[in-house]
């Protein structure tokens, strides 16, 4: 598969004097984290079916600060956000798309005031927005009529009323769409939000992600589709936590298209 | 009524809004000890926050039936209160059911308002067994344990106590119309009311007349105690939904503040030219500035006003992750911490003659334990759930800036997690060169 990925820096495409298409915000999970890599490596096979010209930041790139912002680091985060305004704004980026919600929102909502204003999109917009001006098709694939249910990351559902663009890549794929019984505005957290991916829980009776786990597996979907790296891993553990991770598979949506593409 | 009636309403006038106003004095004090922050851009968008969801009671009807009845007790709240003006008229120039000129426009105005009264207290019962007997895991969660839960009931009897008065008050008034009783001229529809009259049948006319002027009175009484109630209490919601809902954040929730007072710091920081050893100007006035929130002080006018417009529902606790596994974080009970701490101060300050004595309390550790702030995943439940744009997450947020930025109080594996932004610029141990090893691995 690896031979196949075209994957051009922003340093590359500068040195050629061009100026891509679209910026790809791989992020810190996205770059670093096996199973997110995963999930970047197939949002490319799809930028690249579709002849994006996208570029992305390669070594340049530095975590947004969100994290840090979250757990209360303030300084932190404005240093992590003006040196990567001074990155972006050197390559005179003007769209950018994660397929991380938390950079999502950070690049989207945050880096403004500080200097660095930006076209933000989640990958599942861009999608979308490709499928829209028909650069991309898409076909049900081996997910033909599957159940599939969709987990609303915070940070795109709640934070920003993205709820459309995901669901609307799940019904292209011919498969039946169910919903959770919290979903939407009033989805529940999959538990890694607010820096709390990086510490452990405190003392309670139950792991929010298995709370979770347990609405996905109440509508008896096949696949658990997620849009954000974070979701993904929480989900996948409670699955395993709930024994169930023979039948039922949790897969980010870029996955789901590039998969159904035999990509 | 003669001259000292009048006279009598006057005075008990004057002093249920003389206290009244004298309170809502200290607690525009109290909200403006918070610090500054402008939410006055875009009123257009504001306004229509304000009449949808305070007006409109839109994010109410999220949960059906406590949403439809408490439309009914609102409503009702609001439309009987026209009576109000009747009453203070008469009871002011000695006039009796002064609007009756009104004609058949006053019928159905006083056949309305008994209906809403039947309703209202139809509502407040199913209310007050939802707090009672059903009990709803938010209404006998342990937030509410003691004085809150107190508070809420003693709501409820007050509602039922002035629309039972205001329904015996017209009843009768309908049986001495009836009988023609001096000045009790025909006015008014009593749609429920009447069915309520006979009891008085039987009884002497003047006995009955004494009643309805008992009613009377003690339904004013009663209203002007209640008005004199809200400040003690959390049913401040009726007044303060609405400034609440005109100042909440109109920003995508997702959209975190940027504290400025760190920017400047930051620039000067990645400025090259910038003398590191240059003296500071020195203003011996400055207060030196603190990052993030220990004490009410220390938030902004909006969260403190936020923290008086709860009135203590639970929806945002039935909706937090957290809270839903056992964790001992309450959205909830930040707010209802924060008012605590605030009406402390408040207390302080009218004891030290307007100024605040420092007491060695604080809102954090105190009132709120970092137990509770790190359960936050910052999912926005809360602040998506709040039937009046109350946004706990603020808060909160704003006290695990204190804690890192002033105390590097933070867990140590979050302590980790930031050691790895700041030396390889992601939240792990990877190196920065290693960002793009992915597009080369199998």
């Amino acid at each position: 598969m690896a031979e196949n990925l075209v994957v051009p820096t922003m340093a590359e495409m500068l040195a050629q004097g061009k100026q891509p298409e679209v910026l790809f915000w791989v992020g810190c999970a996205g770059s670093f984290d096996d199973r997110a890599k995963r999930i970047t490596k197939a949002f490319v096979l799809i930028l690249n079916r579709a002849k994006v010209e996208f570029a992305v930041l390669g070594t340049e790139e530095s975590c947004t600060g969100d994290p840090a912002k979250r757990a209360g680091n303030e300084f932190l985060f404005q240093m992590q956000a003006m040196m990567n305004i001074e990155v972006l704004n050197a390559y005179e980026a003007k769209k950018i798309v994660t397929a991380c919600p938390h950079c999502f929102n950070t690049l989207k909502n945050e880096y403004p005031e500080l200097g660095g204003t930006y076209e933000v999109v989640h990958h599942t917009e861009f999608l979308k927005q490709l499928l829209e001006a028909g650069r991309l098709t898409i076909e049900g694939g081996q997910f033909k009529g599957k159940r599939i249910t969709f987990h609303d990351p915070c940070y795109l559902g709640r934070a920003n009323n993205v709820y459309e663009a995901p669901r609307d890549l799940i019904q292209k794929l011919d498969a039946e769409l169910v919903e959770m019984k919290r979903s939407k505005a009033n989805g529940l957290c999959c538990g890694a939000g607010g820096a709390q991916m990086f510490k452990e829980p405190e003392a309670g009776n139950k792991d929010v992600n298995v709370e979770r786990t347990e609405d996905a597996l109440e509508t008896r979907a096949e696949i658990v589709a997620a849009g954000c790296p974070f979701c993904n891993t929480m989900l996948t553990d409670g699955v395993k936590a709930k024994e169930k991770e023979s039948q039922v598979a949790v897969m980010d949506i870029a996955e789901l298209i590039a998969q159904a593409q035999d990509l | 009524m003669n001259l000292i009636d009048n006279f009598f309403f006057a005075i008990l006038l004057a002093l249920g809004f003389g206290y009244f106003f004298s309170n809502v004095k200290k607690l525009i004090r109290n909200i403006k000890l918070g610090k500054d922050i402008n939410r006055t851009d875009n009123p257009s968008a504001r306004w229509n926050n304000m009449f949808m969801v305070a007006l409109g009671q839109s994010k109410m009807v999220k949960r059906p039936l406590a949403g439809f009845l408490h439309i009914v007790v609102y409503v009702g709240f609001i439309i009987i209160n026209l009576e109000l003006l009747e009453i203070i008229i008469d009871g002011l120039f000695g006039t009796h059911r002064v609007f009756s000129c009104l004609g058949g426009f006053y019928n159905f105005l006083i056949g309305s308002f008994e209906i809403l009264a039947l309703l209202v207290l139809v509502a407040v019962t199913f209310f007050w067994s939802r707090r009672n007997i059903a009990k709803l895991n938010r209404f006998i969660s342990k937030d509410l344990e003691g004085a809150p839960k107190k508070d809420a009931n003693t709501i409820l009897y007050f509602e039922i106590v002035l629309m039972s008065l205001f329904l015996l008050m017209n009843a009768a008034d309908f049986w001495l119309q009836q009988v023609g009783f001096s000045h009790y001229i025909q006015a008014g529809a009593f749609p429920v009311s009447h069915f309520i009259s006979p009891i008085f049948n039987g009884m002497n006319e003047t006995t009955v007349m004494l009643l309805e002027r008992t009613f009377w009175w003690l339904h004013i009484i009663g209203i002007l105690c209640f008005l004199n109630y809200l400040y003690f209490s959390k049913h401040l919601h009726i007044l303060l939904a609405f400034p609440n809902t005109y100042y909440a954040d109109l920003q995508a929730k997702g959209k975190f503040d940027n504290l400025e007072s760190v920017t400047k710091e930051v620039k000067l920081m990645m400025d090259p030219n910038a003398d590191p050893f240059a003296a500071h100007p020195i203003d011996e006035n400055a207060v030196p500035s603190k990052f993030g929130a220990s004490d009410v002080m220390d938030l902004n006018w909006v969260q403190l006003l936020n923290a008086y417009t709860c009135t203590e529902c639970g929806r945002c606790t039935s909706a937090c992750p957290a809270n839903q596994t056992g964790k001992k974080l309450s959205p909830r009970k930040i707010m209802m911490a924060t008012r605590d701490r605030l009406e402390e101060v408040g207390r302080n300050i009218d004891k030290n003659k307007g100024v605040f004595i420092p007491d060695s309390v604080s809102l954090l550790n105190d009132y709120i334990t970092t137990e509770e702030l790190w359960a936050c995943t910052s999912c926005n439940a809360c602040v998506e759930e709040c039937p009046v744009n109350i946004s706990p997450l603020s808060i909160i947020m704003d006290m695990r800036r204190y804690l890192v930025m002033e105390q590097s109080a933070a867990p140590q594996s979050l302590n980790a997690m930031m050691t790895n932004i700041e030396n390889n610029g992601a939240p792990w141990q990877y190196n920065q060169m290693d960002r793009l090893n992915w597009k080369d691995e199998n």
